[in-house]
């Protein structure tokens, strides 16, 4: 009995002075993850690693992304410990890092983490140190169809302005033919109808405050936004668009039913699949737009990210794992079993400079174009207090941009007119900011 | 003639009916159908007969394994069924035949309990399974289930007691039962229907519970509730596959209820037959 | 003597689920309260402050707070109204002599079995989706343009969910009040000439005085919760058209995570129901003795 103590106790010391080696054997990786497509490839891919790597198991907990964001939120905050890998966006990244909640990443040497591009490494790093490894990243652009846009006649440049925009989609509007001139989202939600609302208002030259937390909904920039946004949807958006998100809208593009949908860089790579798309030949790409005069493109940044929570136990073996699913060689195993078309995107120069992949993605240039044009620092052409780009990094703004994501959706579906939904929109959230302690 | 005319009325409350079941099961059968379909066939507009394959099936069943997710809903659905039984039997007996002047304040507050919403709670409560260690199991999860359908075991199985006859039992005691016998012989046999429906409905709300369910597991303690979180929203419209997914997580308890009708309904009361 | 005795025990057996209950409604109830006095914000934790009735104060001022209340009302009524209604209809329908009963009665309450998400999921997606739904497809069919239920009529949309949902608890409790009719007294009725709405308004309906209690006491409880349908469908809008109190609450602890704001949300919520509740026994406790 004492024997078999005795050489226990030891072999636990053993185990604690070996290092790296010893503490990775048999220990369990929860990782928390959301119900997307790189994700679930991943979740697929997970033998490669545990092959690689024996003495690591791997649990996922996919879930869909609200319900994965509050259980995240809800352990971190409170030091739960459940998850040894997160699943987190550019929004979360660096408000938790300040909190001190996240470990700051060392993946070594072969990770060749100054491949990481530079706009996407910056939203994801705190004072010089990054806190999560993106493992798919998007920025948004205007993705429109080429068959239509010549049958009407019309060109769409390159850094075309909302004006162009608008006098495309109205001429390529066919409500008789169920074709809409133009798709955008109109669901509820910070994540929803409010990312591509504030990346719209940076294009005209709006903020979401002034450098007093002042919110600025009253102002001439924010007006033109939301009128433009409703009377372009109004005249040629699909009917219902005031329930349509992301999945929606890649849906009727997907199905011909859409001529110009503005949104995430990743629907590229949906939308020119064959296999789902029954437009997939026909899809032309153009940069976000911009208001005439105003120099930004809505500064749209987004990263699907991999981060480690102080409160995980297997924090080595953590960061074994990012290091992987985020590595070269993982986008290399993608590209090799699905195609390179199938590799997450936006988060590696060289993945840009591979010419296989630009031979197989007609987006790479334009993605890449655009996620290097995002400045998530200064989102506005004016002053701002906050970084962020279809965002407002504070914690706070889940809670306001859904409120004000509500206004502006219930403004589409005709319950409330522009003025009244700003109203609305700049009361509430100087309520919540003003009980937040932003406002004196 | 008056034969011809129930007939004839016959035949049309059965049209009656059906048609009305009919629209309301729609819903399921057309989930069940839609899994059937392949992804390109579930957005093309009605259809009600697919292609038959099992594709969505099998792709949901390759991304989340539906054996331990399916294997905790069934233990935490019983169990914790179980255990308020145990705890709600002699309480409901209790009140039904002893009952005090406080009896049905105590079932108004019981059922009050019931009234916190749930997610005003949860951060207290997830603190209290963090502290006790209770987090992602299954024994907190299936006492939490328990303490949240009490109040509804022991109003059902308190209603259905209170309908035997006293007589019975002072009759029996004459004849010099004692209280053993008396439970055993006589009470036992006339709460049996009641009891069996109260553990079904409980099971089916157990099995349908799906915040807590979800907020304090991870992975193995997760039920299908998580399951089916794992497949809904995805990016894309997957709706083969969400409704296979769906099918999944609702078929064991839809088939036990269809089988168990019969015992369901007969207690189902909840005090509503005098 | 032997009372004395079945008292005693009659305590002893009540006491394990009084005990449990109570702590169970204690514990979060204590700590609830406790946290809607303090300023705790779940991301800024090390902030914590003492805020005094602020939190309440807060929660009442919300500009959704009394749409809320309102919205509350309305969907529990309108669940209530169209179980009751229907429910009565279809129980009467099934109890009539009709062929395939076994079957009828089991597709009517499968609703009943099916987890809340996944009902509501269901219902946007495949149903009222105004592209790709069933309901559009009708429309269309008519040659009418689909409606977008969830934008247009969010509040209903909700409610026609939640009610699909508690219609077979409703129908079968009815239909168990209903086959306990006496039908000797219907007969007799009926041989006296007594039509049909009659013999409804003034036997059947008043037979089932009891169960319709129940169906309103017991689907009140759990249609004052109701949040998972609304989280799915319509998020609270738009504006605040659909939001109820516990969305509102859910809306402060899962949004914002302001733990104080949803605790101070959530005892509000328990005695705004209390007080439903002892209107509900005043109103209908009657028919339960």
């Amino acid at each position: 009995m004492t024997t078999t103590l005795r050489a226990l106790l030891g072999a636990t010391a053993l185990c604690a002075t070996a290092g790296i080696a010893a503490a990775q054997d048999n220990v369990t990786l929860t990782i928390a993850t959301v119900n997307n497509g790189d994700m679930i490839r991943m979740q697929g891919l997970t033998d490669e690693f545990t092959a690689a790597n024996p003495g690591i198991q791997v649990e996922w907990v996919t879930l869909e992304e609200n319900i994965l964001r509050e259980r995240v939120t809800t352990d971190i905050a409170t030091q739960g410990g459940q998850y040894d890998v997160l699943t987190i966006g550019t929004y979360e990244v660096p408000i938790w890092a300040k909190q001190g909640w996240l470990v700051p990443l060392e993946l070594g040497e072969a990770y060749d983490v100054d491949d990481l591009i530079p706009a996407v490494r910056d939203a994801l790093s705190v004072d010089g140190k990054l806190y999560a490894a993106p493992f798919y990243a998007e920025s948004a652009m205007v993705m429109y169809r080429t068959d239509l846009a010549e049958a009407a006649g019309v060109t769409i440049p390159d850094a075309p302005t909302w004006a162009d925009i608008r006098d495309a989609a109205a001429k390529m509007t066919d409500k008789s033919k169920e074709q809409y001139g133009i798709c955008l989202r109109g669901k509820p939600g910070w994540g929803e109808n409010m990312g591509f609302i504030t990346a719209m208002a940076n294009s005209y030259g709006a903020r979401w405050f002034d450098t007093d937390w002042k919110p600025q909904f009253d102002s001439e920039e924010w007006k033109a936004t939301l009128t433009d946004y409703l009377s372009m949807m109004n005249e040629y958006g699909p009917p219902g668009a005031s329930s349509n998100g992301f999945n929606e809208n890649l849906s009727l593009f997907q199905q011909g039913k859409c001529a110009i949908w503005i949104d995430a860089t990743v629907a590229a790579s949906f939308v020119t699949d064959p296999k789902t798309s029954t437009v997939a030949d026909s899809v032309g790409f153009a940069q976000f737009p911009n208001r005439e005069g105003v120099d930004n493109r809505g500064n749209w940044l987004w990263a699907w990210s991999l981060a480690i929570p102080t409160s995980s136990d297997a924090q080595e073996a953590a960061q074994t794992f990012i290091a992987w699913a985020t590595s070269k060689e993982y986008s290399e195993l993608v590209a090799e079993r699905e195609g390179w078309r199938a590799v997450p995107p936006g988060t590696r120069t060289s993945l840009y400079e591979n010419p296989e992949y630009q031979a197989e993605a007609p987006f790479a240039a334009m993605t890449i174009d655009s996620i290097n044009a995002a400045n998530t620092q200064k989102a506005s052409v004016q002053d701002v207090p906050y970084t962020g780009g279809q965002f407002v990094a504070i914690p706070e703004f889940q809670g306001i941009g859904t409120a004000v994501g509500q206004q502006f959706s219930a403004a589409l579906a005709g319950q409330m007119s522009a003025e009244d939904a700003l109203a609305a929109a700049q009361s509430n959230t100087t309520r919540e900011m003003t009980r937040a302690g932003y406002i004196k | 003639m008056a034969r011809a005319t129930s007939r004839n009325a016959r035949i049309g409350w059965t049209v009656a009916a059906w048609f009305v079941a009919l629209l309301i099961f729609f819903p399921i059968l057309y989930t069940i159908i839609t899994s059937l379909k392949t992804e390109q066939e579930a957005i093309a507009g009605f259809d009600l007969i697919p292609s038959f394959t099992l594709e969505s099936f099998q792709t949901v069943q390759s991304q989340n394994n539906y054996f331990r997710p399916f294997t905790n809903s069934v233990i935490l659905a019983v169990g914790s069924t179980l255990l308020a039984l145990i705890v709600a039997i002699p309480a409901a007996w209790a009140m039904a035949f002893s009952p005090t002047k406080r009896t049905k304040d105590i079932l108004m507050w019981m059922l009050s309990t019931k009234m916190m919403p749930a997610v005003a709670v949860l951060v207290p409560i997830y603190l209290i399974f963090l502290w006790t260690g209770l987090m992602d199991t299954r024994i907190g999860l299936t006492i939490l289930l328990m303490l949240i359908n009490l109040p509804i075991v022991v109003w059902m199985l308190y209603t259905y007691f209170r309908e035997i006859p006293g007589e019975i039992l002072e009759a029996a005691r004459m004849d010099g039962a004692t209280l053993r016998d008396e439970i055993l012989y006589v009470l036992t046999p006339m709460a049996i229907p009641g009891i069996a429906s109260t553990l079904l409905l409980n099971i089916i709300l157990a099995w349908n519970e799906a915040f807590w369910t979800i907020q304090l597991t991870t992975t193995n303690a997760a039920p299908l509730s998580a399951f089916i979180a794992s497949f809904s929203s995805p990016q894309g419209l997957f709706w083969a596959k969400l409704s296979a997914a769906s099918v999944m997580a609702i078929a064991p308890i839809l088939v036990l209820g269809w089988f168990s009708q019969k015992q369901l309904v007969r207690g189902l009361t909840f005090g509503a037959v005098k | 003597m032997a009372t004395r005795q079945t008292q005693g025990l009659a305590r002893l057996m009540r006491a394990p689920a009084i005990i449990l209950l109570f702590v169970w409604m204690i514990v979060p109830l204590c700590m609830t309260l406790y946290y809607s006095f303090l300023n705790y914000n779940l991301l800024n934790p090390g902030m914590t402050s003492w805020a005094g009735w602020f939190n309440y104060q807060y929660f009442y001022t919300d500009p959704a707070f009394f749409e809320a209340i309102w919205n509350t009302l309305v969907l529990v009524l309108g669940v209530l109204l169209i179980t009751v209604a229907g429910g009565i209809g279809i129980a009467m329908l099934i109890d009539k002599p009709i062929w395939g009963q076994g079957v009828v009665r089991i597709l009517v309450i499968s609703p009943f079995f099916v987890m809340p998400p996944v009902a509501a999921l269901i219902w946007k997606n495949m149903i009222m989706h105004p592209s790709y739904g069933v309901f559009a497809d009708v429309a269309r069919f008519f040659g009418a343009s689909p409606v977008d239920w969830f934008a247009q009529y969010p509040l209903t949309s909700i409610i026609l969910i939640v009610a699909w949902q508690w219609l077979p608890f409703a129908t079968l409790i009815l239909l168990t009040s209903l086959q306990s009719l006496d039908t000797e007294q219907m007969e007799a009725a009926e041989m006296d000439g007594a039509p049909a709405h009659a013999r409804f308004l003034y036997l059947v309906l008043p037979h089932m005085a009891r169960a319709i209690t129940v169906v309103i006491l017991i689907q009140t409880i759990f249609l004052l919760g109701v949040y998972a349908e609304i989280l799915v469908t319509t998020n609270g809008g738009p504006g605040f058209a659909s939001t109820n109190l516990t969305f509102l609450i859910y809306r402060a602890a899962r949004l914002n995570f302001d733990i104080g704001g949803a605790a101070a949300g959530g005892i509000i919520a328990v005695v705004l129901a209390n007080i439903i509740a002892i209107f509900l026994m005043r109103a209908v406790g009657k028919n339960l003795d």
